[in-house]
């Protein structure tokens, strides 16, 4: 922009301008190598949060080049900027009022006809563009002769031909990127327009919208976007035109529906005569790496069978690495902590000394056992996405899941959730609108955890000796069970309607990036242990307080008082007031019931325990203790990613009473039935 | 819509293999604009990749592969190319 090369020209100015922050925007379609090249530029010095009130994340890093610094923002991958996703609006809005000093579309030279589309509505904005046309090894490897000279001069801006994977390329981008900031390179971008049936209407609306175009709109962006039909824009428009100029525009929109297409249309004679221009393809219609791929991974049948070896790969990969490693941190990390600690309050008052070590120990014990077991989620779902093989994963299981109108794409966060029911609900924004994200959040505690299936093995053989595998499987079934059902209730209640098309890129196969996937599980375990994190630590403290206060002792303490004064309610499902007490403290992990009861009864967390409890109760109690605890509220600290990912403590609360009601029913159902059925 | 002379037909009628040239997208503005953006215009040429007789197809637009479901393939008229 005007000013910058002011700035640049002016030796007083020079020194502020160096100091100055230059902000750069990265936006591209999805896997063009955006994230790839954000993280290549500023390694781990970014930050990664929500943009603000939105499920989407907003990575944000600095560097230093030259002596000059930016600031880097990566704009989520859309495919264009019509806001119709929060995606879209948020890196349409971000251009359009953060004003970046450059903006670099990153696009990719083995695709350019489709990538380039989001090029077409980002030279539209007021912001000065750099191409990043990336992947240029791939186009090498497929033929496709791509001339950036040739590109750079159709197009009328700076393109730099990289391979982010290799790093190449980045010196050049950045000397494209100041050559730009100082206005040195002297080029005048080439527009699209619209297709030519359109012109006139086009020329009638701009005429009708001049002068009444708001700050930082441009004007010839706001009459395209009317003709498109962008409901921002209209609401807009309609409220700031005179009402004599609105009739004219809305006549004019209202004689042209097409219009949409004109403009879609028109942006791809622009990229066809750009491809035209400067790529040179040889060899069409080959069969390539993906396609081969697909006919088995794809497939209806194959597909399904290789999803479901990847899966148990995925899980037994998780036992034998993140079970032993969470009980060497348990034993190696958190034990001689908590025996250093003991060993340093000897002298301390008991309630310090159960405070400190039961309730703050017993919270860090929680956050940091859950690691392990996150890391190893995080890290094959980011491998899987990374290869591309999330997409298809989403296509094979997508019939499945139109059932509870939802799309493929939430199976495998709700599948993640066996493992533990945290990585579900973070996983829930690959989903695509925000009203599949919740659905998937809110189903994700029905999934079975590891923690609560636990807790199934430790009770079921003592009640039901031979059938305990019978029982079990028809336990998880149930809960399996109700969570179809409740998906089918809500997508026809709550979030009636509002199933989105299933329309999906299915991306190239790749090489997975190590470096991209590092840098994504450390991103998200740091998430998890700042948010998540510290809301554990309270729960764990409050927990710890209800159990220990007034005297010390949980028999008599306020949590035994609240599982009284709640034995009515557990009553109905054949539930003492102990075992009532068990479930509250399942609050706080699930694990923590089996120990709660351990406390109540006075015996070690062995056989032994469960044999006590199946002298003492029926096995109708039995059940349905189990039956509910397969289906109580989540632990604490799927509460907190729920609050975390939802961004809201209306559907957290939502969620919470949703499974309470859901656990309450079901357990009266199950136990007034084996009551009826004489168990 | 439906299908008003021989050679037109609906997306989901095109066997793994066919190519055809896209004539409408179908109704709702906010697909639409999904479509376009991934590749599918009117006038467009695509290739059709996979089309079992249940689940989505896969078709190759502009370079691209998208998947979409069987509801919307139905929305999406095409003339058949023959080859
Ligand atoms: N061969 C090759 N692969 C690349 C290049 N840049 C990115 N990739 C890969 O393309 C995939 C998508 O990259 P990513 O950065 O996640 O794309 P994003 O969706 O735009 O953020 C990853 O598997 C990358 O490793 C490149 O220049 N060459
Ligand atoms: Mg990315």
């Amino acid at each position: 922009m005007s000013c910058h090369s002011d700035t640049a020209t002016s030796p007083a100015l020079d020194v502020e301008n160096a100091q100055r922050t230059t902000l750069i925007a990265l936006a591209g379609q999805p896997n063009m190598g955006k994230s790839t090249l954000f993280n290549l530029l500023t390694g781990l010095n970014q930050h990664v949060g929500n943009w603000a009130g939105k499920t989407v994340e907003r990575r944000e890093g600095s560097l230093t080049h030259d002596g000059q610094r930016f600031t880097l923002v990566d704009l989520p991958g859309t495919y264009s900027l019509t806001a119709n996703s929060a995606e879209e609006r948020i890196a349409r809005d971000f251009i359009l009022h953060e004003q970046p000093d450059v903006v670099i579309a990153v696009v990719n030279a083995a695709n350019l006809e489709r990538s380039l589309y989001l090029l077409a509505e980002l030279v539209s904005l007021p912001a000065p563009v750099v191409v990043a046309l990336n992947m240029m090894d791939v186009a090498r490897q497929e033929n496709i002769l791509v001339e950036p000279e040739v590109l750079e001069a159709a197009l009328g801006l700076p393109v730099i031909p990289m391979t982010a994977t290799r790093a190449e390329g980045v010196r050049e981008l950045f000397a494209a990127v100041q050559e730009t900031l100082a206005g040195r390179r002297g080029l005048v971008a080439r527009l699209p327009e619209i297709r030519e049936d359109h012109r006139e209407s086009l020329r009638v609306v701009l005429e009708a919208v001049q002068g009444y175009v708001p700050a930082p709109y441009p004007t010839a962006w706001a009459a395209t976007k009317l003709l498109e039909g962008d409901e921002e824009i209209t609401q807009q428009m309609r409220a700031l035109l005179p009402a004599e100029r609105w009739e004219r525009v809305h006549q004019e929109l209202m004689a042209h529906e097409d219009a949409f297409l004109a403009v879609a249309t028109g942006r791809y004679e622009w990229i066809g005569r750009l491809v035209r221009a400067a790529v040179v393809r040889p060899r069409v219609g080959q069969i390539g790496l993906t396609e081969r791929l697909d006919r088995w991974a794809a497939h209806p049948f194959w597909g399904l069978v290789i999803l479901a070896a990847i899966l148990g790969g995925v899980f037994w990969m998780t036992f034998q690495i993140g079970a032993p490693l969470q009980e060497w941190l348990d034993t190696q990390i958190i034990g001689r902590v908590s025996g250093w600690l003991a060993a340093a309050l000897v002298s301390a008052p008991l309630w310090v000394q159960g405070l400190v070590l039961d309730g703050v120990m017993g919270g860090v014990g929680t956050v940091v056992t859950f690691l392990p077991i996150l890391v190893i989620f995080f890290a094959v779902l980011g491998l899987l996405e990374d290869v591309g093989y999330m997409a298809r994963a989403a296509y094979v299981m997508d019939r499945f899941m139109h059932l509870m109108g939802m799309h493929g794409k939430s199976f495998l966060p709700l599948f993640l959730g066996f493992g533990c029911n945290v990585p579900a609900v973070m996983g829930a924004r690959v989903a695509d609108s925000r009203a599949a994200q919740l659905l998937t959040i809110l189903l994700a505690p029905l999934v079975p955890c590891t923690a609560r299936l636990g807790v199934l093995a430790f009770l079921a053989p003592a009640f039901f000796g031979a059938a305990a595998a019978w029982v079990s499987w028809g336990l998880v079934m149930l809960s399996l069970g109700v969570l179809v059902l409740v998906g089918v209730v809500m997508s026809r209640t709550v979030f009636r309607g509002q199933r989105s098309a299933f329309v999906m890129e299915m991306p190239l196969y790749h090489i997975p990036n190590l470096r991209t996937i590092g840098l994504l599980v450390w991103q998200r375990s740091l998430s998890f242990l700042e948010k998540a994190g510290t809301t554990i630590l309270v729960f764990s403290v409050v927990v710890w307080a209800l159990a220990a206060l007034p005297g010390g002792d949980l028999e008599n303490s306020w949590l035994a008082g609240l599982g009284r004064w709640f034995e009515p309610v557990g009553l109905w499902m054949g539930l003492d007031w102990r075992l009532t007490v068990a479930l509250l403290a399942s609050f706080f992990a699930k694990e923590n019931s089996i120990a709660t009861l351990g406390v109540l009864f006075g015996s070690a967390e062995d056989a032994g325990l469960a044999s006590t409890l199946a002298g003492i109760y029926s096995p109708a109690s039995g059940l349905a203790f189990l039956t509910v605890s397969l289906l109580f509220i989540p632990c604490a600290a799927t509460v907190a990613v729920i609050r975390q990912e939802s961004g809201s403590w209306h559907w957290t609360l939502f969620s919470v009473a949703l499974t309470l009601a859901i656990s309450l029913a079901v357990g009266a159902g199950v136990y007034a039935l084996a009551v009826w059925g004489g168990l | 819509m439906q299908p008003t002379t021989l050679n037109q037909t609906r997306l989901l009628d095109l066997q793994a293999g066919e190519r055809g040239l896209v004539i409408s997208l179908g109704s709702g503005k906010q697909l639409i604009s999904r479509l376009t953006a991934l590749g599918f215009t009117p006038g467009g040429e695509l290739v059709v990749n996979q089309n079992y007789a249940h689940g989505p197809l896969i078709v190759t637009v502009r370079g691209g592969r998208v998947a979409i479901g069987r509801g919307e393939a139905a929305a999406i008229l095409v003339e058949r190319r023959d080859e």
